[in-house]
């Protein structure tokens, strides 16, 4: 069976005026079903721009990308949307909720550009709310929501869709410590025993820490990659 | 695909209902343009149906004959100044002219009238037996004169409605009654159906009418005995009317022995020349009336694409995490598009109302006939939806283009 993720040989080139800024430099990188990445690296390590890319936002400009065996790297924009919508979770450090929309409407929305029927979309965004711990909040609005809360929406609206990766970028960025363990240890479980593979984004190593497996990038190239046998919570 | 048109109408209807000033606004151009509209058509159509209505009260493909002015000493005299038609005319025209279906003329003064103790300053028309019939008068009592009242001269009179109110008291039996003209006793013997306004706007009601002889030899005192204030005719069929005019033509020229180079002494008009020029009032009123209607669509539209780009910047972050949560080009585009058609649908709507009231208005206050058609309602809602549509592709399509990463980041 072919890996999740493999990338070959990954370039990216912006052009900024006159100067060529060179963001990913020839990645190679496989990523299997069930691995927990945490990407770490200074700003300007090219990090963002490989989540980017790997998150199907953007394109490399040169290189090879298989998502799933499905070479991305020539899909047309809508095919890409298509495969954020059934194979993509997205977690950002400044959540990204639909402002004075439900909690609940914010978690359809992957469903509701599937064409998902509307009672089906509640059903299975309720679901996914009460998977993150916010069972009876479906009608507050975001502005309603704790920052911690928030984020738990932000995290049932990449679930619903039962994508095959999430990715998190800077998900605790925003919250207090507190909040910021609540939010790894619904992470580290949907890893554990839903098998989802996760690939946070993180210049912390406290919070890179819960992952299985640690990159770290540096100039647009992974110059560290280390694996750790089981997760942070079994360690301890 | 329902689902999410369904819900993308709910969004809409709720981002709207949160900037119900902005949105008002937004709506007035739409709201003016299609009231414009509404009140246009229906002030259109009322002032056609009541051309029709006047043109109609002239009786059946009637043909009118006046007079031509006198020239006396190089002092030229109004239309119908000349004692230049006569009863012989009507004769020769009626046997000349095959297409016509009946002659008839008439000879008008105004003139004191008499009842009791009130009086009244009207017309008085002496007519030939076939006016009636060609002016398509009916009674509400009573009936028309006889042969025998024609031949004998007598003094019977009909009275139109107006004259019946101005001479009679309220619930007063008028057939029968004896009403003194220039102090010449007449019997009332018919009340005629009222008429209303004429296609020239007099009061078609205010008359009186008397045999033409007895109005000849007891009432006017004419100067030439058979001369006639204007003579009728009609024919069977409205597209024998142009051809029966020039018959018309013809005759009274051969009668009146005027030269080739002579102008006529007479003047011809049927009744469709004179809808014809009714309406082409009404014509102008509605291209005036149009023009301020494509103007107000036109600035509701630019003010539709003006908020919408406003929105489009304002909701750039939501933009950018629906299209990371999988909206497609087509789902960002149709979301504004929505937005934009449900802006200029609701515009049309309250638009609709108000040119309803309008044109009610317009009847309560200035008295003009209006008529509400369901067609320019239903012509007003299509146009609305697209300039909904039209102003709505530019900021739609500006929202769909956006880059997600960009769109994401943006603050």
């Amino acid at each position: 069976m072919c890996p999740l993720i493999l990338c070959e040989d990954l370039w990216k080139i912006y052009r900024v005026g006159d100067v060529e800024v060179q963001a990913l430099r020839g990645i190679n990188l496989t990523i299997d079903r069930g691995e927990f990445v945490a990407v770490m690296g200074t700003s300007g390590s090219g990090k963002s721009t490989l989540m980017n890319i790997l998150g199907c936002l953007d394109q490399p400009t040169r290189g090879r990308y298989r998502l799933n065996g499905l070479d991305v790297a020539e899909a047309t924009r809508d095919l890409l949307a298509e495969l954020r919508n059934r194979q993509i979770g997205f977690v950002f450090q400044n959540f990204n909720l639909i402002p004075r929309t439900s909690a609940l409407e914010n978690a359809q929305l992957p469903l509701f550009y599937r064409g998902v029927s509307i009672k089906e979309q509640r059903r299975q965004a309720a679901a996914a709310l009460q998977r993150v711990g916010l069972a009876g909040r479906e009608q507050h609005y975001p502005a309603q929501l704790s920052g911690g809360q928030q984020q738990r929406v932000a995290i049932a609206r990449a679930l619903v869709g039962t994508p095959s990766i999430l990715f998190a970028d800077e998900p605790t960025g925003n919250l207090d410590t507190a909040s910021s363990r609540e939010i790894m240890n619904i992470l580290e479980q949907l890893n554990r025993d839903d098998g989802i593979t996760i690939i946070l984004v993180t210049h912390e190593s406290d919070i890179a820490a819960y992952a299985t497996r640690e990159l770290v990038m540096k100039d647009g190239q992974v110059v560290q990659d280390t694996r750790r046998a089981t997760h942070l919570s079994v360690m301890q | 695909m329902p689902a999410f048109i369904l819900l993308t109408v709910m969004t809409a209807l709720r981002i709207l209902g949160r900037n119900r000033l902005r949105a008002g606004l937004t709506m007035l151009g739409i709201v003016i343009g299609v009231g414009a509209v509404i009140a246009m058509v229906s002030i259109g159509q009322g002032a056609r149906a009541a051309v029709q209505a006047q043109v109609a009260s002239m009786g059946t493909n009637v043909i009118i004959i006046m007079p031509g002015s006198t020239t006396v000493s190089g002092v030229r005299g109004g239309q119908g100044g000349a004692v230049t038609l006569t009863v012989g005319d009507a004769a020769d025209i009626k046997k000349r002219s095959p297409l016509l279906s009946d002659t008839g003329w008439a000879k008008r003064d105004v003139m004191q009238i008499v009842n009791g103790n009130r009086n009244w300053n009207g017309p008085v028309n002496g007519i030939s037996p076939s006016y009636l019939t060609i002016r398509d008068w009916s009674f509400l009592s009573g009936g028309p004169f006889t042969q025998t009242d024609m031949e004998s001269a007598a003094r019977v009179a009909l009275i139109g409605q107006t004259t019946l109110e101005n001479l009679f008291d309220p619930g007063e039996e008028a057939i029968g009654a004896t009403i003194r003209i220039k102090n010449v006793p007449f019997q009332v013997v018919g009340l005629l159906a009222p008429k209303g306004q004429s296609a020239q706007g007099s009061d078609q009601d205010d008359v009186i009418f008397i045999p033409f002889s007895t109005a000849e030899r007891k009432v006017f005192g004419s100067q030439f005995l058979g001369s006639v204030g204007a003579l009728f005719a009609s024919t069977e069929r409205i597209a024998d009317l142009p051809e029966a005019v020039e018959q018309i033509r013809e005759v009274l020229r051969s009668r009146h022995r005027l030269q080739s180079e002579q102008a006529d002494d007479f003047t011809i008009r049927t009744q469709v020349d004179i809808g014809k020029v009714q309406e082409g009032t009404s014509q102008t009123l509605t291209i005036m009336l149009f023009a301020i209607a494509s103007v107000s669509l036109l600035v509701g539209g630019i003010g539709i694409m003006n908020i919408l780009l406003v929105s489009v910047t304002e909701r750039t972050r939501e933009i950018g995490v629906r299209m990371a949560v999988g909206a497609k080009r087509l789902h960002i585009l149709s979301q504004f598009l929505i937005e934009a058609v449900t802006l200029s649908l609701f515009g049309g709507l309250i638009g609709v109302v108000v040119g309803i009231v309008g044109a009610r208005l317009t009847t309560l206050i200035v008295g003009w006939p209006t008529i509400i058609s369901f067609d320019s309602i239903v012509t007003a809602f299509l146009f609305s939806l697209a300039v909904g549509l039209f102003f709505g592709l530019y900021p739609a399509n500006k929202a769909a283009r956006l880059n997600p990463i960009e769109a994401l980041r943006y603050e």
